[in-house]
């Protein structure tokens, strides 16, 4: 049995390079990617509450963070997908108006 | 050293490793191939924690339709490889400091109060088997999360209906 300090602390890791990878990169898409990878770190840190506490109300708030990524991810690329129309970039330092 | 033990030590490395490797490939691609991988980890780290159903929501929602909209953006653009010639050049290193003292905080916070955890975690393991089975899960999902289970499905009708607003061709 792992305790769920050790979740938890994977969670911390994995947290830490996704806020790193947003600060880092200039790419859009893998900054995108990088919230995704924090949002993951915080399910784990929920799923691990959750069998720690035999609390079932944890996985079901992942289930909501799951579904509302998916609605993010979709608008986000979306407007990714705009933004690449009239720049012809995506790097974030060339997007820096809002008036395309 | 348990078999438990020995298990999660090595998915752990994985996702850590996947992690850094997302970070730091120059391919867009090999990111998003990276990150597949991290949340099949991740889905497993579920797996362990009496958690199935979520694990499979994992593999299908999150390796499966997120991750392939993702790649299919990004051969759409073309743009798998980006210089990245920071225009801020201490911009790096500063983030990576912060990075750290993130983590050391996190790490201070949790570890400053593990004791209040730990002594929680060995009482409920009696009650742990029924806890992540889908029967249950959906109990819970349909009685006391109805609403914002409704709510949530008017969500993904909004997202739906604003990414086909938003790449919809202007037309004169």
């Amino acid at each position: 049995m792992v305790p769920v300090s050790y979740y938890v602390a994977l969670a911390a890791i994995l947290f830490t390079m996704g806020a790193i990878g947003v600060l880092i990169r200039r790419n859009s898409i893998v900054i995108f990617m990088s919230i995704e990878l924090m949002l993951n770190a915080a399910n784990l840190a929920f799923v691990a509450f959750a069998q720690a506490y035999d609390a079932i109300n944890g996985q079901i708030f992942v289930f909501f963070v799951i579904t509302v990524a998916a609605a993010e991810v979709a608008v986000g690329l979306a407007l990714i997908v705009a933004i690449f129309r009239t720049r012809q970039s995506i790097n974030v330092d060339e997007i820096n108006e809002l008036r395309g | 050293m348990t078999p438990d033990l020995i298990a999660f030590i090595i998915l752990a490395l994985v996702a850590i490793v996947c992690a850094i490797g997302m970070l730091v490939s120059k391919n867009a691609v090999y990111s998003a191939l990276f990150l597949i991988l991290n949340f099949v980890t991740i889905a497993l780290f579920y797996l362990f924690l009496g958690a199935p159903f979520l694990a499979m929501i994992q593999v299908t929602v999150y390796a499966g339709a997120i991750m392939v909209l993702f790649l299919f953006v990004i051969m759409l653009l073309g743009v798998q490889t980006l210089e990245e010639d920071a225009t801020l050049k201490w911009q790096r290193p500063v983030a990576i400091l912060l990075g750290a003292v993130l983590f050391l905080e996190t790490a201070y916070i949790f570890f400053a109060r593990s004791e209040q955890t730990s002594t929680a975690v060995t009482e409920f393991r009696a009650l742990l088997a029924t806890a992540g089975n889908p029967e249950s899960a959906g109990l819970m999902l349909f009685n006391q999360y109805l609403l914002p289970f409704e709510v949530t499905s008017v969500l993904l009708l909004v997202a739906m209906i604003g990414a086909i607003v938003l790449t919809k061709k202007e037309e004169a």
